[in-house]
Order: structure tokens, then sequence, then C-alpha cells
């Protein structure tokens, strides 16, 4: 069934070997966060079979690499959306309105937190606290931060995302 | 591009809000502060090439440091200098020197701040931390999500190393010092200092028994100090002491009595202008409140939690009576946390409020210590219960009863965090809880 090959990229590949020269020769198991997030940024998701060939690169056997991944949460262990929607709904968003905007953005998008619409450009998800507190309501796209959010606002971004 | 425009944004609103100097958050009419040209030319790394002149002893900035009475920003308050003096500089193994850059605390969001705005003040805290300490190499443990403050520590670690402050001879003073900044991946767990050191080692986040103390044994085993980045970037400031060069007194006398400095503390929540504040330590908090513009839409204040979701609740008649630093804000009940200022007006649900704070520490929980991985769950389900109508007036003993059980009894002090919110809120809001459970009996009935 899985006879596709998976692989990394050259692009990726020396992005780990630049994690990994961060840390003592001995103790490459440190970049396996790094890793892992590097292979998710090119696939999109960490299927299993992409934890292990993570695993082998840095030399850990897949149980460590399965471990990471599962314990962390902004690695994906399902496919997701090509834009991953994040919106904090900790103390201080929730003080400032966050229920609003994840409402809109329910509405708008028509899928529920965890679901990615049917184009599989989003996906909604709830997120613990940014550290984005004095720009609340707040969520992350992606690598991005958007703050002082507003259901205007919300549009505007989402129009960008294509 | 944009990125650039907006970091000078911040530095606007920071417009009215620094009170005495300057030591994490850069003078907002400085331009472009995250530079390394900017920053030399506010002083910046003339401490560093003091320290490494070899004409300080080591002990003389330790000494400075025990004297400025800078505490540890990162919420235990313990002092810095106290900390850097458990050390082994003497002994040659390798040692390290380590940032804790995974603010995550609900209501903390000035670490992103200072990486954002001024990244050589950490970087410069770090490489005399190294020099102090005897480490020759440094980390700065960064939460996932700070993809854009990661970048501009790439970015200001790349300027200082081209410039000699890091790497081989620092300052050709024969002194090696290398700084790495490393991306988490998403747990609130990883700030536990402990769990940050598995998480740096590439293993699962969860913490260590302490003893043995990371000064023995730390980062892959070896002598490793961690500090908050706020602990760090106020370092420098502190020793240049306004061109008192190392006088101690300089940064302790802009606090009060054990409470050294100023300091950050982010206010958030239903005020009219949030945002981090650099304040003088023991200013009221009636006055930080106006500096914030005051309660929003007119009205009044209901509670305030002081220092980030872990530290127990303020009713309005606590807070208004209380100083911003650590002993009034004991006194007064509660803590100075992490300095994250969550402000609440009267319409605030408490109910609502302590169901997301339970929801929050059930996720994060490491899942290691039973009473702790059971507990949280226990603590997020009685309340939600309560808040969708289906409470019982037993169910308050319950959490209490569940609260108590969990503090204490945990590796780390999560399980503590977690148990802190319930009985302060059930201490000073108890009332509206019964209120809640009463009418949706009544309305059930």
């Amino acid at each position: 069934m899985e006879s596709e090959q998976i692989s990394l990229s050259e692009a990726s590949m020396s992005e780990i070997d630049r994690e990994l020269a961060k840390y003592p020769p001995d103790r490459r198991q440190s970049a396996l966060l790094a890793a892992l997030r590097i292979a998710q940024d090119e696939h999109g998701w960490l299927r299993p079979e992409l934890i292990e060939h993570v695993a082998d690169i840095i030399r850990v056997p897949a149980i460590r690499a399965h471990e990471v991944a599962s314990f962390y949460s902004m690695y994906d262990l399902e496919p997701v959306g090509r834009h991953k929607i994040e919106v904090c709904t900790n103390i201080s968003c929730m003080l400032r309105g966050c229920d609003k905007i994840v409402a809109h953005l329910k509405d708008v998008l028509g899928v529920d937190i965890n679901q990615t619409t049917e184009d599989g450009r989003f996906t909604l998800k709830e997120v613990e606290c940014l550290a984005a507190c004095a720009g609340a309501p707040a969520m992350q796209v992606g690598h991005d931060y958007y703050e002082e959010l507003t259901a205007e606002k919300v549009d505007r971004i989402l129009e960008g995302l294509q | 591009m944009s990125r650039q425009r907006d970091r000078s944004l911040i530095a606007e609103r920071f417009g009215t809000v620094r009170q005495a100097a300057s030591v994490c958050l850069p003078d907002p009419s400085v331009k472009t502060p995250w530079k390394l040209e900017t920053y030399r030319a506010g002083g910046g790394y003339t401490a560093l090439e003091k320290v490494l002149s070899g004409q300080i002893p080591h002990a003389d900035i330790i000494e400075t440091l025990k004297l400025s009475n800078l505490r540890g920003r990162g919420g235990a308050g313990f002092p810095v200098g106290v900390k850097w003096s458990f050390m082994p500089r003497s002994s040659d193994v390798q040692k390290y020197v380590v940032c804790n850059s995974d603010e995550g605390e609900p209501g903390t969001c000035k670490d992103r701040d200072i990486m954002r705005l001024n990244p050589h003040a950490l970087i410069e805290g770090m490489a005399i931390g190294g020099y102090v300490m005897g480490a020759t190499i440094g980390y700065n443990y960064i939460r996932g999500e700070f993809r854009e403050p990661y970048d501009v520590m790439e970015e200001a670690v790349r300027e200082a190393r081209e410039a000699g402050f890091l790497g081989k001879n620092v300052c050709r003073s024969g002194f090696d010092f290398d700084l790495h900044n490393c991306l988490g991946a998403g747990a609130y767990i990883c700030g536990e200092e402990t769990a940050l050191l598995n998480s740096l080692e590439g293993k699962k986040g969860e913490p260590r028994f302490k003893p043995p103390f990371p000064a023995a044994y730390g980062l892959y085993g070896k002598p490793t100090t961690i500090n908050n980045t706020e602990s760090y970037a106020s370092v420098p400031a502190i020793l240049r002491a306004d061109g008192n060069w190392l006088d101690g007194q300089w940064f302790r006398g802009l606090g009060v009595e054990n409470s050294g400095g100023v300091k950050i503390f982010s206010v958030t929540g239903h005020v009219n202008r949030p945002g981090n504040y650099e304040i003088r330590m023991g200013t009221p908090f009636r006055d930080l409140l106006d500096m914030a513009g005051g309660v929003w839409k007119g009205r009044r204040l209901k509670a305030v939690i002081p220092g980030g979701s872990s530290v127990p609740v303020m009713p309005a008649e606590s807070i208004l009576k209380a100083n911003m630093d650590y002993d009034s804000l004991q006194q007064h009940g509660s803590a100075v946390g992490a300095g994250s200022v969550i402000v609440m007006d009267e319409t605030t649900d408490m109910v609502g409020i302590l169901e997301r704070i339970a929801l929050f520490y059930y996720e994060e929980s490491c899942g290691q210590c039973t009473p702790c991985r059971e507990g949280t769950g226990w603590l997020y389900r009685i309340i939600r219960r309560i808040n969708s109508g289906r409470g019982s007036m037993e169910d308050l003993d319950t959490l209490l009863d569940v609260a108590n059980r969990i503090e204490g009894r945990t590796i780390c002090a999560l399980g503590d965090a977690a148990a802190w919110p319930v009985q302060s809120f059930l201490r000073h809001f108890r009332h509206e809880f019964e209120d809640k459970i009463a009418m949706d009996r009544a309305n059930a009935a």
C-alpha cells in the first residue's frame, strides 16, 4: 500500500543540519523537535512513516520520535488544511470577546472546531494562550500572529489566504 | 517588511508607559531598537566589554546582582544573583546557561516583546551570565509559536556574532561564548525549567525531580542555570547602573524593599489600554490601572489576577489596596508571578472564567503525576457541570477537596497552579457559584 517513498527535500535536510549544529555532536536527539517541525512544514502533516523517517535521520529509535510528535501540540498527526487557523480562547482573549471571533469563523468557514473546509483551504482550531494577551483577541495562522481581531479584520485576513 | 512596521507600532503603544528607567523595554522614541547599531548607540554591550576586560572579579558581578535585588521574572521570584552563585564556576566540566523564553502563562506577553524589540539586551545578559558562571554555550528556548520573535533573535545573534560579541574570543578577551535559539513545539509545561531541559534534549517535556537541581545536574546532566528572558535582559542595565558602574543600589532603589528595580507588567482584559508597562516595583495597583486607561466602558472593577492564571484571584477591594511588588501582593493574598495583570470588570462571570482556567491546566498537564493528570480532569469536569446548569452544592466541596489533594503532591508546580485558582475563586466568589447552582436547580424544578 505504502509504495510512496517518504523523503525530505535538500532544503529541509540542510535546515536539519543547521539545527544539529547547535548541539554537541553526541546529542543529535536535541534536534528532534526541529526536525519534526521541518518535516511537517514540507509535507503538511506528520504521517507515521514520516515520523519514522525523521527518527532515522536523527538516529533515534522510532518510538522516541513518536513520543515527541504526540506530546507537543504543534505537530499535526492528521491532515490539515492549507491554512491552519488557531484562535486563542484563553482568559485574556475571552475577556476581549474571542467567542465572537470563533463564532464568526465557524459561520464564515462553515466548519466546527477541529474541522477542515471541504476545499481543503482552512482548518479551524482553538489554541491555548499565545502570549499575545495585550493584543487580544488574537489568533495564529500558520506562522503568523494576528491581533486585536474584529469580525471585519478576520474577513480581510481570510481573503488574503488562498 | 510589514513586520518592521508592526514592531514600530508596538513601540508607539509603549509610548507612555516606561516610568522610571528603560531596562528591558527600549525607549519608544528610539527607532529600530532591535538593531545592533541602535543598541550600541544606547550603551549596549558596554557591560559585556567591561565584564570581559578582566578588571572586574566575577564575584563582584554576582554581588552587584544580589545587591540590586533582581528577582527571577519568570514567576518564582528567586534572586538571580543567588542563583548564579550556585554554579560551580571553577569546575572544568561543560556548563550551560539557558534562557526560558517559553512564555505561556495565560495573561503573560512580555518576553515576546523583549525579544522583538530588545533582542540584544537578552544576548548581552546571557553572555555576561556565561562569563560569570563559566559557561561557554547558551540556549534560548523559545516557545514554538513565537516564529517572529525567533526570527528577530536569529538575526540579532547573527549581528552579535559578526561584531565579536558572541563566538570564539568574545571582545578579544579569550572567553568563548556561543548562543543558540531553539524553538519548542507547543507545550505550556516546558516553561517549567526541568521540563524545558528535557525538551532541549529532544524529549517529551516532562519535569524532573528536584533535587538534583539544574546547577548540579542540568542540560545533558551538566551544571546549568535557567533564567527567564526578562531576568537576563535586565542584567546589562543593572551593571551599567546609569553610569555608576556596578552600583547595585541604582536598580534596587528603583523599587522597594525586597522587590528591586522596575518590572514589566502585562495589563490585559477589561482595560482601555492593554499593554506592557515597565514600572517601578511597589507602584500602587491604582496607578498601574490608570496608566492602562482604567477599566473599560466606564465599568467598575470586579477582580484582578495579578500574576498570570496560576496565582490567586483578588477581589477589587484587595487589589485596590495593594502595590505591585512581591511583599504587598503576598500580604493581600496573591503573588507577582510573571507580572500578568488580568483585569475583570463588574460584568465578568467568574464561573465561566474558572472553567476556562481549569480547562487550560487539564489540557496542559503532562500526565506524569497521577494527582495532576486525573485531578485537573476532575476539576474541569465539575466546573463545566456547574457552568452548564447541572451542578449541585456538594460539587463545591468536592472541587475544594480535589484541589487540596493535588496541591503539594506533584513533581512540579503545575499541580499547585491548577489548584490555586480553584481555591481562590471559591474563597472570594463562592456566592456566585452557589447562586448559579441554586438558580439552575430552581429552574429545573
